[in-house]
């Protein structure tokens, strides 16, 4: 079954906003997609553990949404977690090292890519059960309101996650108790083969909230300015104690779902047309279009990117192998 | 010194750190209006606040998870499952989220969270009188208190809400010594012994991992946990006056075990009973015995034997619940057969 979504490629508005922020925006966006794709190399050269799950084409949701967030509020993430960690500032050196289950890695080499956490950057934890974070993040959401702290959190997760039965649970107490959380249904229109319309009754994901009496928003997900100005709205609205918020980000998984993972479900022309609607030259367009940033200036940016993910691979390689018995330090918290 | 009910010591434990520890939460469904189920929590949201008492709507893994989440930012919560039954439909929060999360991240999260109501059979039928706490002990993150007396009920749950580790509370509804407001009165049960002891009013911890010996002995051990104990506890009265001395050990936490308690036991009885409300394939019993034949097995003069539950979910009828659930003669039977080499 082919995607209804439509495709938008025109240059992502960026009038009136902070070049600076935009320019942030862009590096971001860059470093998570070199992240992932000198991941897909180092899978293919088997130096590399394990599996994951490439966000490409997907990074304006996970960039957007952070930009719009204070470094203390937090996050819960999913197997396809990279790109949210990359946005909320997560050491990349810390990745890499966590992708190659090096001691110097996020999670001391024990998470790997579907495990990233940085509690020092409020980045709770990647939840590879699908649908399993949004209910953590509603509990940092109402840790949030039991100790004052004016934080507001977040909880990223697929369209196949709003078909978990815990995505209800937790929506509706947020929205019972007023909770300070955000919802991000990033919807790149397949849970594996699945498209939304073969697995939701409604495939207008937004309008669950409907249920719980709890605002909701459809955008763009491969605009990040639009997904910026989202949830900055829904941040007002949660620090002000009026709530949460559900937004559904429209976006597209450019890779197949996992590694190698070749998608055959998916017509060829429909990828391509994606690739096409790029939210990293959307937002180069709409830069250059703005006057925030010259194709120079842009340049230097990408040339930055790809130097400091070289620096990470090559720093995570240098690093130590865990130890066969280093997990049980882990396993239980000494008092 | 004075008296107290398990529940009423369980609430004065979890009162006392709540007014020590800002930081303490409890979730759960009908714990704050109606004060819970089985009343450990009555007049808990009067002192503490709707801030700090939270009444759920009925949402099993969808509150697991805020409690998780709360507990890894920085609160202690203390959910409540209804009946202990009910934490099945919160699993995955339990196994796959809050046991793995400290390992996954390398140690840098800590997830010091309790989970905690009450099971065994008490006439309700198959889905209100299982035992769950083999399930978690089989699942390493976590550990498993059971409480058996209102003494160690009080200082075990303070020892659990300052445990940074998410911690299994098993509480026994016939232990409660109270009456259900929902449900009608709690069965009662003659062999229940020692529900009333001294408890001091001044917070306690008793460590987790530390097995208190109910009753010395020398021809026999038995070691048994919850309702089981306070059963074994009588066998051990009527053997005595038939000349049997029986030790009685409470493991008090299943996770972790004192072995060095059970061990020194053994060596001095060379026989021993292992009891459990669980049923026997896989379940705690099972695992005690292997324990056993781990550390033990040059002092045992005879096999050890067990006790358990039938493998069957549990049946409505008091008849067919009394069969399936080990009971103070089956109990007697046991150490019998292991004193007849
Ligand atoms: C509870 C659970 N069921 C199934 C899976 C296997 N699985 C992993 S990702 C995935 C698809 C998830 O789709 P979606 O939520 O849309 O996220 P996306 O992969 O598109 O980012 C599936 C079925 C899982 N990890 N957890
Ligand atoms: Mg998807």
């Amino acid at each position: 079954m082919t995607s209804t979504v439509e495709i938008r490629r025109d240059p992502v508005d960026c009038s009136g906003k902070d070049p600076a922020m935009l320019l942030r925006m862009f590096r971001k966006m860059l470093e998570a997609r070199e992240f992932e794709e000198q991941l897909y190399y180092l899978f293919l050269t088997t130096a590399m553990p394990g599996t994951m799950h490439q966000a490409v084409g997907q990074e304006a949701v996970a960039v957007g949404v952070v930009s719009a967030l204070n470094a203390d509020d937090t996050i819960t993430s999913t197997h396809r977690g990279h790109a949210h960690c990359v946005a909320k500032d997560v050491p990349l050196k810390e990745m890499m090292a966590e992708m190659f289950a090096k001691r110097e890695g996020s999670c001391r080499g024990m998470g790997g890519s579907m495990h990233l956490t940085d509690f020092s950057k409020g980045m709770l934890g990647a939840f590879a059960i699908v649908g399993s974070g949004i209910p953590i993040a509603t509990g940092a959401a109402l840790s949030a309101r039991v100790r004052g702290s004016g934080q507001v959190a977040v909880s990223f997760f697929g369209d196949g996650a709003v078909n978990e039965g815990v995505f209800h649970e937790a929506l509706n107490m947020a929205a019972l108790w007023k909770l300070p959380a955000i919802y991000i249904i990033e919807n790149n229109q397949y849970a594996l083969s699945m498209t939304v319309e073969e697995s939701s009754a409604v495939p207008n994901l937004a309008s669950r909230a409907c249920a719980y009496g709890m605002p909701n928003r459809r955008v763009d997900g491969n605009d990040v300015v639009a997904v910026y100005d989202a949830t900055r709205e829904a941040v007002e609205r949660a620090r002000a104690g009026d709530g949460p918020t559900l937004i559904e980000a429209l976006t597209y998984r450019i890779r197949g779902h996992a590694r190698f993972e070749a998608a055959g479900y998916r017509p060829e022309k429909e990828v391509e047309a994606w690739k096409a609607a790029d939210p990293i030259e959307r937002l180069a367009a709409g830069m250059i279009a703005a006057g925030a940033a010259t194709a120079v200036e842009l340049n230097r940016v990408r040339a930055e990117a790809e130097t400091v993910i070289e620096d990470a691979i090559e720093y995570a390689q240098s690093c130590s192998d865990v130890e066969a018995e280093d997990y049980l330090t882990y396993i239980t918290a000494e008092n | 010194m004075r008296q107290l009910g398990l529940s009423a010591a369980i609430r004065e434990g979890i009162v006392q750190e709540m007014r020590a520890d800002e930081s303490v939460i409890l979730l759960g469904e009908d714990v704050g209006k109606f004060g819970g189920a089985f009343h450990v929590t009555h007049d808990m949201l009067d002192e503490f606040g709707a801030n700090r008492i939270w009444d759920t709507p009925i949402s099993e893994a969808g509150f697991t998870g805020l409690g998780i989440g709360a507990a890894l930012t920085g609160l202690r919560p203390i959910v409540e499952y209804q009946y202990l039954d009910f934490i099945f439909c919160a699993m995955d929060q339990v196994v796959n989220q809050a046991a793995k999360i400290r390992l996954m991240s390398g140690g840098r999260a800590k997830t010091p969270l309790v989970l905690r109501g009450p099971q065994g059979a008490t006439g309700r039928g198959a889905q209100h009188s299982q035992s769950v706490e083999a399930y978690f002990m089989h699942t390493p993150g976590m550990k498993v208190v059971m409480p058996s007396t209102p003494f160690d009920a009080k200082g075990l749950i303070i020892s659990a809400i300052r445990d940074d580790n998410p911690v299994l509370f098993v509480e026994h509804k016939l232990l409660y010594g109270a009456a259900s407001p929902g449900g009608g009165k709690a069965l009662s049960d003659s062999a229940i012994q020692a529900i009333g002891v001294d408890v001091p009013e001044t917070p306690y911890a008793i460590p987790l991992g530390s097995a208190d010996v109910k009753r010395q002995g020398s021809d026999v051990t038995i070691i048994a946990t919850l309702l089981m104990l306070h059963r074994s506890l009588t066998v051990a009265d009527q053997l005595a006056e038939q000349g049997i001395s029986v030790e009685v050990i409470d493991p008090r936490s299943l996770v972790p075990l004192d072995v060095e308690t059970i061990a020194a036991s053994v060596a001095k009885t060379n026989h021993v009973v292992v009891v459990s409300e669980d049923t026997a394939r896989a379940g705690v019993s099972a695992e005690l015995v292997a324990t056993i034949n781990d550390h033990c097995f040059y002092d045992l003069e005879a096999p050890v034997q067990r006790v358990a539950a039938v493998d069957t979910p549990i049946p409505f009828g008091p008849a067919a619940e009394r069969h399936v659930i080990p009971q103070v003669d089956d109990i007697r039977g046991a150490v019998l057969r292991a004193l007849s080499d």
